[in-house]
């Protein structure tokens, strides 16, 4: 088993607009490298080779968080770690922080990526399920320019996704959710450091004891990230009581499609994104808050 | 492939030297530096017997190219005895509380401990053990470990160090 990458030229251009002039040219030979850990395991077993590596640890641009109206805007370099660290998203978005600390373990997470991570196209990656839930938006700079793509229309297969040859995601934005809502992400795996063998997130508000809006995703129970829409329109309205939530849980495990896998049988797996689910909303209602 | 320059400061020396793109920082650091203190465990980036500080993080120096490194300040065990060549408070820990066995994680395992000591000099026991979660032990002697680092907190901030009841 090589654990040496193949030969590359390195590259670490100091802003965007070189980054995607650089990716641009370089087409199908040029990778960007983000924090690496998904690319450079994948480079040692050479199940990637790319010719040329466009490192974008050197664009200030890319990182940090910010508010912008009602949105939270997040630098596609910021690591899993600056996420656990920062305060504004554990008080608008805990859903981020509790996502983030399941990935991985510390050493990766110093270095792992939110925009590697979102953009990677790995079923198994536990952000882009979370971003479907949030409703995010990703910005994308390519060579027509800047556009936005809605992480519910942005993956398409297992590594494959809306990003075309030269594109550099940039930005993930979301909405923030009304504040005091309930949220939880309840995942699944053998050991740390392991992906999902099935995981969900939830996002909900209440008023007057019943579901006013619900938002439910899946990871690593189909080959791309799912919104299980129809188990949130069955929540909407109802009290989170028993009977409801088993209707909402069979409706979101009849849109998954495992694979049978070292994790488990693809029955084993869908039953267990349903757990998961069950668990994420009984969580995410006890954390309601006004 | 051509050759480029790395300037890094490696345990408070400035290095100079012409790495392949390719080149893993591990590799850089143990076969051109003679550092070979971090050791080559998994190279699946699992193990943490790599681990090394960069920059203020504790990374996997097996998953992280020598040129991501440029400019970068490093710090491997060779690094962490204090000035005057006694013992830091976590290796003096290591042997107090027998925190090792055959030794092959304990590098990676002070210098993960390192990390988590500076950014929180009183963990608890729990905090201790998803702290070094990145850190594998093939002879499973964690308890002794996660001792080791208490010791070592305790002896950080002043405070005597208490043996938990087994």
């Amino acid at each position: 088993m090589p654990v040496i990458p193949g030969s590359f030229n390195y590259h670490r251009p100091s802003s965007v607009h070189e980054a995607v002039a650089l990716l641009a040219k370089l087409g199908d030979d040029g990778r960007a490298l983000a924090g690496g850990h998904s690319l450079i395991p994948m480079m040692k077993l050479r199940l990637a080779a790319p010719a040329n590596l466009v490192d974008l640890a050197g664009i200030a641009d890319l990182k940090g968080i910010r508010s912008d109206g009602n949105d939270i805007v997040i630098g596609a370099m910021t690591t899993q770690h600056n996420v656990i660290e920062s305060d504004v998203l554990a008080a608008k978005i805990p859903l981020l922080r509790e996502t983030s600390l399941a990935i991985a373990d510390p050493q990766v997470r110093y270095l792992g990526t939110l925009g590697g991570n979102v953009a990677n196209g790995d079923p198994g990656n536990d952000m882009p399920a979370v971003m479907m839930c949030l409703g995010a938006t990703y910005h994308v700079m390519g060579k027509g320019g800047e556009r936005r793509i809605a992480a519910r229309e942005f993956y398409q297969g297992a590594y494959f996704t809306a990003l075309e040859a030269g594109d550099l995601l940039t930005a993930v934005r979301i909405p923030v959710p009304p504040a005091g809502h309930g949220y939880a992400y309840e995942k699944l795996k053998r050991k740390i450091g392991d992906y999902a063998t099935a995981a969900a997130a939830v996002v909900l508000t209440t008023s007057g004891g019943k579901v006013e809006s619900c938002s439910v995703g899946l990871t690593n129970v189909a080959e791309t990230p799912l919104w299980a829409e129809e188990a949130a329109k069955i929540l909407t309205g109802s009290a989170l009581d028993a009977a409801t939530v088993k209707k909402a849980v069979a409706a979101a495990e009849a849109i998954t499609a495992p694979a049978t896998d070292a994790r488990g049988p693809a029955a084993y797996r869908t039953k267990m994104a349903g757990v998961m689910l069950t668990r994420a909303l009984a969580r995410a209602k006890s954390r309601i808050r006004g | 492939m051509a050759k480029s320059h790395v300037t890094m400061k490696v345990n408070g020396k400035i290095v100079d030297e012409l790495v392949e793109p390719r080149t893993l920082l591990i590799h850089f650091l143990r076969e051109q530096l003679m550092l070979t203190g971090p050791h080559i465990g998994c190279e699946t980036s699992h193990c943490g017997a790599c681990t090394v500080d960069l920059d203020g993080k504790s990374v996997k120096s097996c998953t992280v190219f020598a040129l991501q490194a440029n400019g970068a300040e490093i710090r491997t065990i060779e690094g962490i005895a204090n000035a005057d060549g006694t013992l830091h408070a976590l290796q003096e820990g290591f042997r107090e509380m027998h925190g090792l066995q055959c030794g092959f994680c304990t590098p990676g395992m002070i210098t993960r401990a390192y990390r988590l000591l500076q950014e929180n000099p009183n963990p608890s026991e729990v905090e201790i053990r998803y702290g070094i979660s990145g850190n594998l032990c093939r002879c499973t002697g964690y308890q002794n470990i996660v001792k080791a680092i208490q010791y070592a907190a305790a002896k950080l901030t002043g405070v005597p160090f208490q043996e938990a009841a087994e």
